[in-house]
Formats: structure tokens, sequence, C-alpha cells
């Protein structure tokens, strides 16, 4: 019982850092950069896509056998349309003015390759409880990774987060920020930020085998 | 011996397709009814908001529709390139048309409402619907209250023009924003273009459309 | 006339698919290593932003006027379809031309530009003449932003990049740079 929730707590884990669907998998690039102008379109996107990600892998986890593989991806994507559907008129209700700030991009959410990914790679072949954690995963690292870069373009942009004003009335916002161009260059370097850790961490991982094996060598001679 | 499990026969990919898609249909229904009645407010809502802005006074509208060479009262449900917008006061005075605009902007098309008194052929007010201008800048033509308040009485006797700030000398020019002069020439060329379509097509001074009682509005709660 | 001529510039140019609206990246930062392929996916890609326009008018005017709730899912499942039925006819009929263009077609299907493209020219409303200018500046401008990118890093393959940067963070620097430079075609058809 331990040993199961240990796997499913790093199924969950491992999408946040290690898997991260956008900044080492390289997923979900469109809605990423057209809607994270600001931090609050962020969220909501993030939202919308834990709620899509989420709904159709625990679908598509609990019918697994009953779906057949020859129609499998367009099951898939009748699966998520409909959770983006019920998604899109949800929002257009209760929140009306990001709706429409967000506008074609919340349909766009079918389109996401990390969602229908998910589907085929995982939530299709394990059980309800992992691919759910899985989803929740994913999609929370899917959020961490849109709120940061609409957290960044937010605050170099218009020198402010969620609205509130930071700096005062004598920054001047650095507008491309917040025009496509800061989408395309602030992710480039956030990607080259997450470069170089690994590669720190692979570095130090590195080194630390090393002085093991000197240690062992030591112990041996000695 | 297992090619049976293995190739299911195509009677079972239909059917589960068909299942699946019956499913979906009905959720989709479901969230669509469900979120009709506020989806339909909200926009009504919002149209409301925009004509009372541009038309200074007005607490009541109903929508008029171009169709056979005449302006008729409707009382639909959404919104259409053909429609203008009647103004009235409490107690059922006409105010002015709102009268619909859109055309290309700096970066994308702009859509926009402005406020029109015919007696005095005068723009009362303006409001930008929809645009995708530089932020900083090309959204000046929403955010700098400078701008939108010249066209709070703005005669429009001949066609507007934008010029440079601090030129201003008719009566039918306003000043541009500084560094934003091409989205100032925009949203005037969209309200000529729009004036120009208009104008005929509104009923001479004296017979302005009547309030009506029994509006969508009313129409809306009583269903 | 003027709008169509201002429709296709504007999705040409000023509102380029991958450079503004960061529609269709994922052949854009996958598939441009090469400039022959990315002419050819462009290419392709244009054929099916038209189809989709097309299909996506006739669906609009004869039946989501009387469901608009099934926009989306009829969007994908008709277009998807059309595509695929295409795909199995130029196989039949012409070979040749299944074998520079036809093998893209599937992988486009499921591009975020072809679904983007439906919607954006549904919300705008769109007539036919209008959808279909649309479709196909959109697929030039897809086009001229793949070519130029595969140009750039085509030369950026004999240059000496830090290993750290190259791949997706690179390409995305070089995107960065290129929308910046088509920032500048913005107040084209305004300026009178």
């Amino acid at each position: 019982m331990m040993a199961t929730d240990n796997i499913a707590y790093e199924e969950m884990i491992k999408g946040i850092w290690r898997d991260n669907p956008v900044f080492v998998q390289v997923l979900g690039m469109c809605p990423m950069l057209a809607v994270t102008n600001s931090a609050i379109n962020a969220v909501v996107m993030g939202v919308a896509t834990f709620f899509v990600l989420v709904g159709s892998s625990f679908l598509v986890s609990a019918f697994k056998q009953w779906i057949p593989k020859q129609v499998r991806i367009s099951l898939y994507i009748i699966i998520i349309a409909t959770f983006v559907t019920v998604v899109d008129y949800s929002l257009l209700a209760m929140l009306p003015a990001i709706h429409k700030e967000l506008g074609a991009f919340i349909p766009l959410i079918v389109a996401n390759c990390m969602i229908l990914g998910r589907q085929e790679a995982f939530a299709s072949k394990n059980t309800v409880k992992f691919a759910v954690m899985d989803a929740v995963g994913m999609s929370a690292g899917f959020m961490i990774a849109l709120f940061s870069l609409g957290a960044v373009r937010e605050i170099l942009g218009v020198g402010a987060l969620f609205g509130f004003d930071l700096f005062g009335p004598d920054f001047e916002p650095w507008v491309i920020m917040i025009l496509p161009p800061g989408g395309f260059l602030t992710l480039g370097l956030l990607l080259l930020f997450f470069n170089w850790m690994t590669e720190k961490r692979k570095q130090f991982l590195i080194q630390l085998a090393e002085v093991d094996n000197e240690t062992i060598k030591v112990k041996a001679n000695g | 011996m297992s090619d049976s499990i293995q190739e299911p026969g195509s009677r079972r990919l239909i059917m589960s397709m068909a299942i699946a898609g019956f499913i979906s249909g009905f959720i989709i229904i479901a969230i669509y009814l469900l979120t009709f009645d506020t989806i339909k407010e909200n926009k009504a809502r919002e149209l409301q908001q925009a004509v009372f802005k541009v038309l200074p006074g007005a607490t009541k509208m109903q929508k008029l529709h171009y169709e056979n060479n005449q302006l008729v009262l409707v009382h639909i449900d959404g919104v259409d390139d053909e429609m203008i917008f009647a103004g009235y006061d409490e107690k059922g005075q006409f105010i002015g048309y709102a009268i619909q605009g859109a055309g290309p902007g700096f970066q994308d098309t702009i859509s926009l409402l402005f406020g029109y008194l015919s007696t005095e052929k005068m723009v009362i007010g303006m409001e930008i619907l929809d645009s995708r201008e530089t932020p900083g800048l090309g959204d000046k033509i929403f955010k700098d209250m400078d701008f939108v308040n010249e066209f709070k009485g703005l005669s429009i006797k001949s066609d507007l023009k934008a010029v440079k700030k601090g030129k201003k000398i008719k009566e039918t020019e306003i000043d541009a924003i500084t560094g934003a002069t091409i989205s100032s020439k925009a949203v005037v060329k969209i309200i000529n273009k729009a004036y120009k379509k208009w104008s005929p097509q509104i009923p001479p001074v004296g017979n302005e459309p009547a309030w009506v009682e029994n509006n969508t509005a009313q129409k809306t709660e009583s269903q | 006339m003027d709008n169509l001529i201002w429709i296709f510039i504007s999705t040409l140019l000023v509102n380029n698919f991958v450079l503004a609206y960061f529609l269709g990246l994922c052949p854009f930062l996958g598939v441009s290593g090469q400039l022959a392929t990315s002419f050819r996916l462009g290419l392709a890609t244009t054929f099916v932003l038209f189809i989709t326009a097309l299909c996506a008018w006739i669906l609009n005017t004869y039946v989501l006027i009387y469901a608009p709730y099934l926009r989306l899912i009829s969007f994908i499942v008709v277009i998807a379809s059309t595509v695929q039925f295409i795909e199995m006819s130029i196989k039949k009929l012409s070979p040749a031309l299944f074998k520079s263009l036809g093998i893209f077609l599937p992988l486009i299907t499921t591009n975020c530009a072809i679904l983007g493209l439906a919607i954006f020219a549904t919300n705008r409303g769109y007539g036919l003449l209008e959808g279909l200018t649309f479709a196909l500046g959109a697929g030039a401008g897809f086009t001229l932003a793949m070519v130029l990118m595969a140009g750039i890093r085509e030369e950026t393959e004999i240059t000496d990049v830090p290993v750290l940067i190259r791949g997706t963070a690179f390409n995305l620097i070089i995107a960065g740079i290129l929308s910046m430079a088509f920032m500048g075609f913005a107040g084209l058809f305004s300026s009178t």
C-alpha cells in the first residue's frame, strides 16, 4: 500500500519538474505563448487546461478496455473536445471579461498536443489512480510554466502583477514583453535557464560520483 | 485465435464511436442550456452599458434593424452589422443613436460604437469595443481620457479629421494622440465610414423612433 | 476588394499566424531544420488551410446556425476526415504529389493553426470569399515564417553556438527576433 502511494506520488511530482511538459518536453507551446501576456490570463488558462486534462485522463483510463484501438485517437479527441466545450461555455458565463481576452485560445486547448499526448502515452495504459495523479502533476507543471511566463511578462511589460502596480509611476514598462516577440524571448530564456539548471545538476552528480570513487579507492588502499 | 480480439468488427468500432458521440453531444447540450441565459444576459448587459456610455443620459435602449430601406424596431437577441441602437432617457424621451463601426487599425481590426445626435449632426461619445492595438501606445485610443472626451460633442457636418496635437482649428477636427497617430486616424476613419453608411438611412429629424414599452429586457424576464 | 487585400496582407505580415498568434508552433520549431522540407510543409499546410476554410464556411452556414454548441467538435471531426479523404485520393491519383506533400497531411491536421483558422474566421464572421483569402494569407504567412526560420537555422548549423543554448531555447530566441522584425509591418494599412 505504501509502495503504490509512493509511486503515485512520484507520478505526480515528475510532471512538475523532471518531465515538465513545457520546459522539458516542449509541448503545448501555442496556448503557452499566446495567453501569457498577463498573470491572470495565464492562471485562468492553466485552470482550464487542468480541468480538461484531469477529466479526460480519468475517462480514458476508466474506459480503456472498451476503447477499440483503431478509433482510439478519434475517441480521445471527442472526449477532450467535450471537456473543452464545457470549459468554454462555463467561462463565457462566469468570467466574460477574461473569456473575451483569451478568445479563440480556449477552444484551441483541444489542439494542445500535451493533452492528447498524455492520453496516448499514459492514461490509456494505466489505472485510474495513476492516470489522474499523472494528469494532476502534468497540468500543475503546465500551470507553473504558464504562470512564470505570464508573471515575468506582466512584471516587465506593465510593471504590475495581477493588475497591482509594483514599481510606481517612474517605471517605464518594457512594452515589447507583452507583445508577441516578448513571449518568444522570455520562453527562450526560461528554457535556457532550465537547461543550465539541469546541466549544473548533472555536473554535481558526476562530481559526487567521483568523490565516492575516490573514497572507495582510498579505503581499498588504506 | 486472438484475431477476433485484435481486430474488432467494424460494427463495434461504429458502435463505440456512436456511443461516445451520443454522450458527448448530451453533455455539450446540457452545458449549453445551463449557461445559455447567463451568457445572453452578459452580452445584453455589455451592449447596453456601451450604448449608455456613448449616449450620456440614456437609461433605456432599443435595437433598430435596417431592412427594406427603412429602420425597423426589432426585439431579437444578438447584434449584426445592419443594426443601430436608439437610446432614451427615463421618461422615454429620445436621446440619440449609437452606431457601430469597424475597420483596420494599427495591428488588427478595431470595432467601436459612437453616439450620434441627428438634430445637431454631432458625435456625442465613443467607445472602443474590441481592438488589439499596441499596449502603452495604440491602446490610448480607449485609455487616454483626453482623446475619448474629444468625441463628446464633436460636430460631424463634414468628415472628421485627426490632426497633430494642438493644431485643431475646425470644429470637425480632433487632436490625435502623440505616439499613436495611426490608431487615432484609424478611429476617425472608422467613424467617417460608418457615418457615411448610416446617415442616409437614419430617419429625418423629428421622425425618431418612439420608445415602445415591453422591450427585449422585459421580455427576457417574463420568459 | 479592398477588404480582401487587407485581410490577405494583414494575415500574411502584420498578424502572421506563427509570429503574432503563435499558431502552428510545433512544426515551426520541430520541422524547420531544412529549407526544402519547410517550403513543402508550408505548401501542404496552405492547402489544408484552404480546405479548412471551405469546410468551416459550409458548416457555419448550413449546420451551426441551428446548433452553435457543436462548433468545436464538428470542426475537428469534419476537417480531420476531409483531409484524410483528400490524402487518400491524392495517393491514388498522383503518387508523385503524394510523395512530396501527402506525407505531411495527417501531421498537419493536428496542428493548431488549422483549428485556429476555423475559429478565427467564425469569430470574425467572414464570408466564403473572405474566409478563403484569410486561409491563403495564413498559409502564405506560415510558409514565409517556416522558410525564414529554416534559412536562419541552416546558417546557425555551421556557426559556433554554445551547446547549452542549442535546441529549442535558441530557436525560440530566433523566433522572437523574427517576430520583432515582423512587428515593423504594423500600420501598413491605416497610414493614410
